[in-house]
């Protein structure tokens, strides 16, 4: 068995917060944010919980899919934004989604962590253990960001994207997934003391960091699978920064209009950005049966990977 | 050395080959940002099989600057 998504869904919060709001706030504007990341705006929640967001995501897909709740056998979320770390996320959207079927995990591997729960997924399909499994990413990063801190409050923004996965005789799912824990303090959220705890960054490390892997892992993929570049429909890779995405599609030869992008809306949405990506473009119906994708995530821990699928 | 040198930091940073020089400045002269620089950085890597830790960048304000550093590293 092989999985297969059915489903997509996704949900933003309604709160627009422009490069020209930031301005305001820190010592920043339009030009530079724009000309070095592409971010035109991010959304942000006001008093919604990032257990609303992913329900709500999850609730889209699952409506498209046209399954009942009662089918769904496990519930993954990606997240590293919960406010609170028990209950679980997964454990709160079961029980707001009514699926008591579903066992329920959480799952942090920050701006990666869509790529990777997909995968947990892939392996309880292909070992015949669940047949139908709500993936979904979902982060409130505006609570953990530095307001204060312009290298990093421009970049992120809140959502969730949600998918629903379910096993299938035929079709593709191929992954190459890397960790290296010796690098993670570059992109990190630690408690100092008695203060509060936010997202720190070392931007210089994190931007080589993806524009060297991210190719490579691809190319990995690629060559595992036998499968040319031309045969890829669309790259979609975490929508952290423009120029990231643009220096793949350099590196790998590939034209850039065959990597789509929503961050001049979202921001950097970590693990939420593919799954509300692949909702738009599935709700655009730019993806048609047969079409071979590739999804590539890469963050904090720092992990990176790719998936092959077969839409 | 000084004409591949050119020739690449003109591909990477979008100018001409003869925009550049050795005296050319990647911020004030190329119109060079940060992250060009990391760029730049990384295909010189490639080009030349070297590593070039990020710190060092903060030296490399010109052309002339990283001719200087790679020789040092025994690349000419």
């Amino acid at each position: 068995m092989i999985t297969k998504i059915i489903g997509t869904g996704s949900y933003l919060p309604s709160k627009r917060v422009t490069n020209e709001d930031l301005s305001k706030i820190v010592d920043t504007n339009d030009e530079w944010i724009v000309s070095r990341t592409g971010i035109k705006e991010r959304r942000v929640v006001e008093q919604e919980s990032v257990i609303e967001l992913a329900t709500k995501a999850g609730r889209q897909a699952i409506e498209q899919a046209g399954i009942s709740l009662e089918e769904i056998d496990l519930i993954l979320v990606a997240t590293m934004s919960s406010d609170f770390a028990l209950p679980n996320v997964a454990s709160s959207v079961q029980a707001c989604l009514k699926a008591v079927n579903a066992i329920a995990i959480d799952m942090n591997t920050a701006c990666s962590g869509f790529i990777f729960a997909l995968s947990v997924a892939d392996s309880y399909i292909r070992a015949g253990i669940y047949r139908t499994v709500l993936i979904i990413g979902a982060e409130t990063l505006s609570r953990i960001v530095d307001w204060n801190d312009r290298g990093t409050c421009i970049l992120f923004g809140d959502g969730a994207g949600a998918v629903i996965a379910k096993a299938s005789s035929q079709g593709r799912f191929e992954q190459v997934l890397y960790t290296d824990g010796s690098s993670g303090n570059c992109l990190a959220m630690k408690k100092e003391e008695k203060n509060h705890s936010f997202i720190t960054m070392n931007g210089q490390k994190v931007f080589r960091f993806a524009v060297k892997k991210v190719p490579e892992v691809i190319e990995e993929l690629l060559q595992q699978t036998k499968t040319k570049k031309e045969q890829i429909k669309y790259f979609l890779l975490h929508q952290a920064n423009k120029r990231i995405i643009h220096a793949v599609s350099e590196k790998l030869s590939v034209p850039i209009e065959r990597f789509p992008m929503n961050l001049q809306w979202y921001g950097n949405t970590s693990a939420a950005s593919i799954p509300i990506l692949l909702d738009e473009m599935n709700r655009k119906n730019l993806l048609e049966r047969g079409d071979s994708i590739i999804l590539s995530g890469f963050g904090g821990g720092l992990t990176w990977g790719s998936i092959l699928l077969q839409w | 050395m000084l004409e591949k040198m050119k020739e690449l930091v003109a591909n990477q940073l979008g100018v001409e080959t003869d925009e550049v020089t050795e005296n050319s400045s990647f911020q004030n002269d190329l119109g060079a940002d940060s992250l060009d620089l990391f760029e730049l950085v990384m295909a010189l890597e490639e080009e030349y099989s070297v590593e070039i830790p990020s710190e060092d960048l903060e030296e490399m304000k010109t052309v002339g600057d990283v001719l200087i550093y790679l020789k040092e590293k025994g690349i000419e």
